[in-house]
């Protein structure tokens, strides 16, 4: 039986980008059923768990990619191989790909990227080809690029200070592009820019979260439809639905 | 076999735990995880008589062993909860649960009693009031005497069934607005809602959390609550619930010691989902093996 709070065995980890790590977590990974979806990680000395999002499922691997934004993600990063953590699974609503458009784009945004590459997988198995976007701010920070390369996608890569790829943001890219259904996700104001190009949509979003399943009200932003919370009824919102 | 069964104002539980209000929404989310019906009652998220958003994002900081929210009281409003929240609930909870009232004035606790009072499922009325006062200056009504009686009697007037008041623990003197409820007809107090609390991000030098402060909740507050149930339970002849960083089963023991009656669990819903399964589940072997047969037995036998 699948648990919804699995220990899971921490089978790889190593260093994708400046401050960046790609960690292969194995075990139960039942209760993820769509790419977007994220996981709460506990970690060993802090209250609070961790939200990662998942950036790959394949039988009992998990593939998470999380930057190094605090003592929390520095003291996971540091966990060693063989260390198991305690997850509670399978969180948040995840992309819908039931209809996906004609020419979906993705677009991504540094840390933003990892859960677009399990969605880039499952859009193809769709019949699809998306276009791939990825901004960053500077050559260091550049990640799986490659990796969404090896999917057989167009990938383009814009930074901030134009020292890899184009120079520029991800909209200054999506000018060039042919598309008419974008999942994008990144920093707000990214979020806020893509949305303003484009005309239809999933966003996901980021919070800082309590519980991570729908209990706290912690992470609540408005909708055309009334308060959501990010972790239960997101992460991802349709584009016409989002409130700025 | 022990008992585990208490009784709070003729409300009988099977077990004395209680998720506490704002940590366990209407049910839904945990019901997810395990059949919610094992839990002694549930104290359901806070309604105030209009819907409310609640405060900007973000409205968490963590702590050492602890948390500190400023959620704000985001709730779809009385009538809401009336006719959605309380009968989805019944669905999936047979039991009677403690509705948890909040208001900014003495007529909006009055209003949200009054309309709560009739409702199928609600065993007990759980008021709280930790939050301001907007008439009379933003002065939280639990944080004086005078102003923790007004409620209570008003909301006493209105109400058939029990009014258990939940006290904020930011007062100089517990014991002195304990027993102010008590005189004005409370029928059991609850206690301690969050300490005041606040947290900086200092690369960016301005507060974590939108509002600037929040309540600080989780396990680093035990002792305090232990202390501030201890000093209520000493004052007055109603029921104690005791709440504040509870997390183990050990941990209900010692607050039933200081003379709680039934206890709450919080914050530790948010960080396991199984934390109230689980005290429930071990609660029994804890009191095998302290020799405790009746669970009531243990009640304040802490003097």
């Amino acid at each position: 039986m699948t648990s919804k709070m699995p220990l899971l065995q921490i089978t790889a980890s190593r260093r994708i980008a400046k401050d960046v790590y790609e960690t292969v977590l194995t075990g139960d990974t039942g209760a993820i059923t769509r790419p977007g979806q994220f996981v709460q990680i506990r970690i060993p000395g802090f209250y609070l768990r961790r939200p990662i999002s998942v950036c790959d499922v394949a039988g009992d691997k998990l593939i998470i990619i999380y930057k190094i934004l605090g003592k929390g993600t520095a003291a996971l990063a540091k966990l060693p191989v063989g260390e198991s953590v305690e997850l509670l699974s399978g969180l948040g609503n995840g992309f819908m790909v039931d209809d996906v458009y004609e020419k979906p784009l993705i677009v991504g945004g540094g840390v933003g990227t990892p859960p677009l590459f399990g969605l880039a997988k499952k859009i193809i198995e769709k019949g699809f080809t998306p276009d791939v976007v990825l901004g960053f701010a500077s050559k260091d920070d550049v990640f799986y690029e490659e990796e969404f390369r090896t999917l057989g996608l167009d990938v383009y890569v814009t930074t901030n200070d134009g020292s890899y790829g184009t120079q520029g943001f991800v909209t200054d890219k999506m000018k060039d592009l042919d598309y008419d259904y974008v999942f994008t996700c990144g920093p707000m104001p990214m979020l806020k820019a893509v949305h303003g190009v484009s005309t239809d949509g999933q966003f996901s979003f980021e919070e800082r979260m309590g519980c991570g399943f729908g209990a706290c009200m912690c992470c609540t932003c408005e909708s055309k439809y009334g308060p959501k919370r990010i972790c239960k009824d997101g992460p991802i919102l349709f584009r016409e639905e989002i409130v700025w | 076999m022990v008992n585990t069964k208490v009784t709070l104002s003729g409300l009988m539980m099977d077990n004395p735990i209680i998720p506490a209000s704002g940590t366990f929404g209407f049910g839904r989310e945990f019901a997810e995880y395990y059949d919610i019906n094992i839990l002694g009652s549930i104290c359901t998220k806070g309604t105030t008589e209009s819907a409310r958003f609640g405060n900007p994002t973000p409205r968490v900081a963590e702590c050492t062993a602890g948390m500190i929210n400023s959620v704000g009281l985001q709730n779809p409003g009385i009538d809401e909860v009336i006719s959605f929240e309380l009968p989805q609930l019944a669905k999936i909870y047979s039991k009677p649960v403690i509705a948890n009232i909040s208001g900014f004035s003495v007529e909006e606790f009055v209003t949200c009693c009054q309309k709560i009072d009739s409702a199928p499922n609600v065993g007990i009325i759980e008021v709280n009031i930790s939050c301001p006062n907007v008439r009379h200056g933003g002065m939280a009504f639990g944080t004086s005497a005078e102003s923790a009686a007004e409620v209570t009697k008003a909301v006493k007037a209105v109400t058939t069934k029990p009014i258990y008041m939940k006290l904020s623990p930011n007062v100089t003197s517990i014991k002195e607005i304990a027993a102010a409820c008590e005189s004005a007809g409370a029928d059991g107090i609850s206690l301690i809602n969050t300490l005041l609390g606040m947290r900086i991000d200092i690369g960016r030098r301005k507060p974590i959390i939108a509002n600037k402060m929040g309540g600080f909740s989780g396990k680093a507050i035990f002792p305090i609550a232990l202390r501030m149930v201890y000093e209520a339970a000493q004052t007055v002849n109603i029921p104690v619930i005791g709440m504040g960083g509870i997390e183990t089963a050990e941990d209900v023991i010692e607050m039933m010691m200081a003379g709680a009656t039934a206890v709450q669990v919080g914050a530790a819903n948010l960080v396991n989902p199984y934390a109230c399964k689980n005290i429930i589940e071990d609660l029994p072997e804890v009191m095998e093996r302290l020799k405790i047969k009746n669970i009531n037995d243990i009640i304040g036998i802490v003097k």
